[in-house]
């Protein structure tokens, strides 16, 4: 792992990349993880894209720019590759993630011309199984996780626990159905 | 031990508020500063504050009703950004000559037009002289650090005047970071009760308050007020030595990032300090002495102290986030310019606006400024001083 | 800072209040509106029945009472404004031009 992982997330307003870029800036500092989460701001429009970003160091953070050449993209809504070059500025080591019910080579014509790492995960469907509803970044949020190896899975996986706890202390019963699609994203990610 | 916690630079503000427990929060709402009165008003519903919150119908009520509780001997804050600011103008210099330590969170954006939400300095910029003290931050950590200490600057007795502490608006106030939190009674003890000498509703000395000012008395009037600029300078050193030996963070009128030993060196306001920094890391592995020299007080602006900072190096870019329209730069880079003035042998120095309605600023474009620094100095030629960083232009034939 | 109450124009700021800040009540009696007057009121006090009818429409509360009578003008305050000689029912008050001979 370099010394500090950049990721960039391409997703649409109302998708929740913005909040997954910021739970994953939660869990990699409960691991004692200097971190930046932030979005690119503008008028807020649902389904237009979007971008977040993530900064993880275990050094203390100072540069206060976008993201340009990041280790990791992730798409979290694969109608983006149409429009959005979200591999632009990609590592050649580094790797996208996608959220497609294909694999890495059904989708690799769509990436015009990325010959590096693909990743993909059907966070759609996990989250219809597990959830009941689309909401895809949980199951991105924890590709992200077991692709870049920012943390043990097991880690994130109590980590995980203890911030949806916190979070939906008024709505127990959702506790275990989001478990679940984090558990099976770090199974199903390929 | 201090509270290790990941916190935008908005929700620091709104902790720093929190744990200072004002008697008064006045506000209203403007992107990018909303977060804070927002989160603010939930500390209020959950029972965490017993502020009086009063929500208004504009930033110029806002400020007006800062004014009033202010006077009325309450400890008073707000928060506010861009046209926000601007809407408050008349009513920061009420503050500011009525000696009003009113503390302000702003949260800088470019003003209007073309209408933009992104970060620039133009809003705070338009009120540098309207007699408050202004204080900038490079970080959410700075805007924490900075809130806290800005209450105990402004109600010093010899001071009494209303202070803002600034942040780039969406680059630090929306982006999580991690932050060490003071506890919250060392905080109270910090910052101490308000017990301001004379207050509206001191029944045993009645008082009026904002007279009509003839031109017989109006110049003695902000003459005083001008004492009290004068004396916020050692009364921020003081403050800033309590805050070290409270958190072992050290704040001084400015910071110094590799500046001892440089040639060429940036003056810069904000978030963009860090950015430089990491530019500055790069550029000395190549062996170029490049420094920074970033502001945290500009009002008052310790002109004296920048001036003996900056005058060994042989280059300067000052960089200004918002531009004065005066033809010759922005305003920092008017104010770093006469600060040089009478120095011997004065750097040559280069103004640069730049990142205005929140473009990107990255450490490339950092390098760069240094490149024309070191074109500069090797063909000892300054050439044009008033630039425009990182604009498309066409080539001019 | 200076909370000086009584303050004249060779006042220096050092003694100043901030922003002009006034730190006691009551002492508007110490500022003589008086000499702003152009027209002076002459109460002639033998045609005077006492009716106060001139008292309450005095602006500047410049018509003393004591013991249910009226007194002579306060003329440090008197701006002059007759609003009190065309109140009074039995034309006791007349105005006379300031500075004229008639006011010795």
């Amino acid at each position: 792992m370099p010394k500090t992982t950049e990721i960039r997330w391409h997703g649409r307003g109302g998708q929740g990349a913005k909040t997954a870029s910021l739970l994953l800036a939660d869990v990699a500092f409960n691991t004692g993880k200097y971190v930046q989460g932030f979005p690119e701001y503008g008028p807020e429009r649902m389904g237009a894209p979007i971008t977040a970003y993530n900064r993880i160091s275990d050094k203390k953070i100072r540069v206060h720019s976008n993201i340009y050449d990041p280790n990791f993209v992730v798409v979290v809504d694969e109608t983006l590759l149409e429009s959005i070059p979200v591999t632009k500025g990609l590592k050649p080591d580094g790797t996208v993630i996608i959220n497609t019910p294909k694999s890495p080579e059904e989708i690799r014509p769509q990436l015009k011309g990325w010959s590096g790492i693909i990743k993909t995960i059907d966070a759609r469907k996990i989250s219809e199984e597990a959830l009941g509803r689309n909401f895809p970044n949980t199951p991105m949020l924890a590709a992200v996780v077991k692709v870049s190896g920012i943390m043990d899975d097991k880690e994130f996986i109590s980590q995980m626990k203890h911030s949806f706890e916190h979070k939906f202390a008024s709505k127990p019963e959702v506790i275990s159905g989001n478990m679940n699609a984090l558990e099976r994203s770090l199974k199903e990610v390929r | 031990m201090s509270i290790r916690e990941r916190l935008s630079g908005n929700e620091a503000i709104a902790t720093a508020m929190k744990q200072i427990n004002p008697d008064v929060v006045a506000a209203f709402p403007i992107t990018p500063s909303t977060e804070i009165p927002q989160y603010f008003s939930k500390y209020i519903a959950d029972g965490l504050v017993d502020t009086e919150f009063v929500p208004v119908e504009s930033e110029h009520s806002a400020m007006s009703a800062c004014v009033g509780s202010e006077s009325a001997g309450a400890r008073t804050m707000t928060a506010t950004s861009s046209c926000g600011l601007a809407l408050m103008h008349e009513i920061l210099y009420i503050a500011a000559s009525n000696r009003l330590p009113i503390t302000l969170a702003v949260v800088n954006r470019a003003l209007s037009g073309p209408i933009n939400i992104n970060a620039d300095h133009s809003d705070s910029m338009g009120s540098r002289d309207a007699g408050w003290i202004q204080i900038y931050s490079e970080s959410n950590q700075e805007a924490y650090d900075n809130f806290i200490q800005a209450v105990r600057i402004a109600e010093h007795k010899d001071v009494r005047l209303p202070i803002m502490v600034c942040q780039d608006g969406f680059i630090t106030s929306h982006a999580v970071e991690n932050i060490e939190l003071i506890e919250d009674d060392k905080v109270k003890e910090f910052v101490g009760e308000y017990n301001p000498k004379n207050y509206l509703l001191n029944n045993k000395q009645p008082m009026s308050i904002g007279p009509y000012d003839t031109p017989a008395y109006y110049m003695e009037h902000k003459r005083l007020q001008a004492e009290g600029m004068k004396n916020a300078k050692d009364v921020l050193l003081k403050v800033a030595k309590e805050f070290e030996n409270m958190t072992g963070r050290k704040y001084d009128l400015f910071e110094t990032y590799k500046l001892e030993d440089a040639d060429t060196a940036i003056v810069v306001i904000n978030s963009t300090a860090g950015t430089a920094k990491d530019a500055i890391d790069r550029l000395r592995k190549e062996g170029k002495k490049a420094g920074l020299l970033k502001i945290r007080l500009f009002r008052p602006f310790p002109a004296e102290e920048i001036a003996e900072a900056l005058k060994h190096l042989k280059a300067i870019a000052v960089m200004d986030r918002c531009d004065s329209f005066s033809n010759q730069g922005g305003p920092l880079g008017a104010d770093i310019k006469s600060a040089l003035y009478g120095t011997e042998n004065a750097p040559k120095l280069i103004n640069y606006v730049y990142g205005i309605g929140g473009r990107d600023v990255r450490v490339e474009n950092i390098i760069e400024v240094y490149d024309s620094l070191y074109e500069i100095i090797e063909t000892g030629k300054t050439g044009e001083t008033y630039r425009y960083l990182s604009v498309r232009e066409r080539e001019v034939e | 800072m200076s909370e000086k109450t009584s303050i004249n124009e060779t006042i220096a700021w050092q003694d100043i209040t901030p922003g002009g800040n006034i730190y006691s009540s009551g002492n508007s009696i110490n500022f003589h509106t008086g000499d702003w007057r152009t027209n002076r009121p002459i109460l002639a006090l033998e045609k005077c029945s006492h009716c106060l009818l001139c008292v309450p429409v005095c602006p500047d509360s410049s018509i003393p009472i004591k013991d249910g009578k009226r007194q002579d003008f306060d003329y440090d305050h008197c701006k002059g404004c007759g609003i009190c000689a065309k109140a009074c029912p039995l034309n006791c008050i007349s105005m006379i031009p300031e500075g004229s001979k008639e006011v010795e």
